[in-house]
């Protein structure tokens, strides 16, 4: 690897930026794909680059076979999000073990006593309403949502975006009441049962969690089920 | 791990690349190893990378240790010649007592020079 293409390489990453390396694994040469352009020695082979920007949709690394030669195509994507609503206690170790876990995180709540750096020391923090929140943060098919209020006129609003959106994981926490509460204000909004069903909930796996940190813990091991089993659906498509 | 080859953005890799970026500043000459295949269950996933110097100082990691030793020898020898080289270990490797991965599966590697 040319220490041109690694800080190149290194410099995307820091801005986010999804990307493909394509490695010819007999010579070396190397080139980097982006979504609208390419730069490299096989920067101007076709079925090179519509392989690699596949790859990167998918967020699938692996050795292709292509113009007679083995490639492998490694994918850079930015990271995981997750967009907790409510700055509550679980959010608190959720946030953490979810950074921790690699996400990009971010706790929306416009209740300035609980939305504190103090609480959450270098996690992002959105003061809004959720709604706009939600909106401005825009969740796309690489980010959870999480709503841990279980107040309706926060995580509602909330919600509502979020089933609008293609979010991968979608869970709130509530009892079976609160859910069947919210399924019903959902469906008088105009959602479908399909829709309303995408919402994990009561959220988190069946572990037996009692204290914050294990709810979190049930929490962030539901959502890396959903998200591993979606990548292996969409394989085995 | 069912399928080794999920790559999910969730790599903390960043600091191995980081450091070899680092290290090849200082004059070091560095070699990168990247998981290039999986079959079976291996430790680390497709696109897992260790990085190691001329003195053989590693950071990051291509197995769950299994095999780091067998991999380092090899970067060596692509730190001098500068020809990259795909690596194949596994059950049905003849050094299997030796570097075999543990847990049964096979995985491929590919070391390059940074130049």
């Amino acid at each position: 690897m040319k220490q041109e293409i690694l800080s190149r390489l290194l410099e995307n990453q820091a801005s986010k930026r999804a990307f493909a390396l394509v490695t010819d694994m007999e010579s070396g040469d190397q080139t980097l794909v982006y979504p609208d352009s390419a730069d490299g020695a096989d920067g101007g082979n076709a079925e090179i680059l519509s392989a690699a920007r596949q790859a990167i949709q998918d967020d699938r690394s692996k050795v292709h076979e292509l113009s007679g030669r083995r490639i492998f195509v490694e994918t850079f994507n930015p990271p995981l999000r997750m967009l907790i609503v409510g700055a509550v206690h679980i959010a608190q170790p959720l946030s953490r073990m979810a950074s921790v876990a690699g996400y990009d995180v971010t706790v929306i709540d416009p209740r300035g006593s609980f939305n504190t750096e103090e609480r959450f020391p270098g996690i992002s923090l959105n003061a809004e309403w959720p709604d706009d929140g939600m909106r401005a943060l825009d969740p796309d098919r690489r980010t959870a949502v999480v709503t841990l209020t279980h107040d309706p006129k926060l995580d509602d609003p909330g919600l509502e975006v979020a089933l609008k959106s293609e979010a991968f994981y979608i869970g709130s926490l509530g009892s079976r009441k609160t859910h069947a509460g919210r399924v019903e204000r959902l469906t008088a909004a105009g959602f479908t049962e399909a829709e309303i069903s995408r919402i994990h909930a009561p959220v988190g796996l069946n572990i037996g969690s009692i204290s914050p940190a294990e709810i979190a813990v049930s929490i962030l091991a539901q959502i890396t089920e959903v998200l591993h089993r979606k990548i292996e659906a969409r394989e085995a498509a | 791990m069912a399928d080794g080859n999920v790559a999910t953005g969730l790599s903390l890799d960043d600091d191995v690349l980081n450091e070899a970026a680092k290290w090849r500043k200082e004059g070091r000459n560095v070699a990168l190893a990247t998981v290039v295949s999986t079959w079976g269950s291996s430790p680390r996933p497709t696109g897992s990378h260790l990085a190691v110097d001329e003195d053989g100082k590693l950071v990051g990691s291509v197995s769950g240790g299994c095999i780091e030793g067998a991999v380092v020898s090899e970067a060596m020898e692509v730190m001098q010649n500068g020809k990259p080289k795909v690596l194949e270990y596994g059950v049905t490797n003849e050094l299997a007592w030796e570097i075999g991965l543990a847990c049964g599966g096979t995985i491929q590697v590919f070391v390059e020079k940074v130049e």
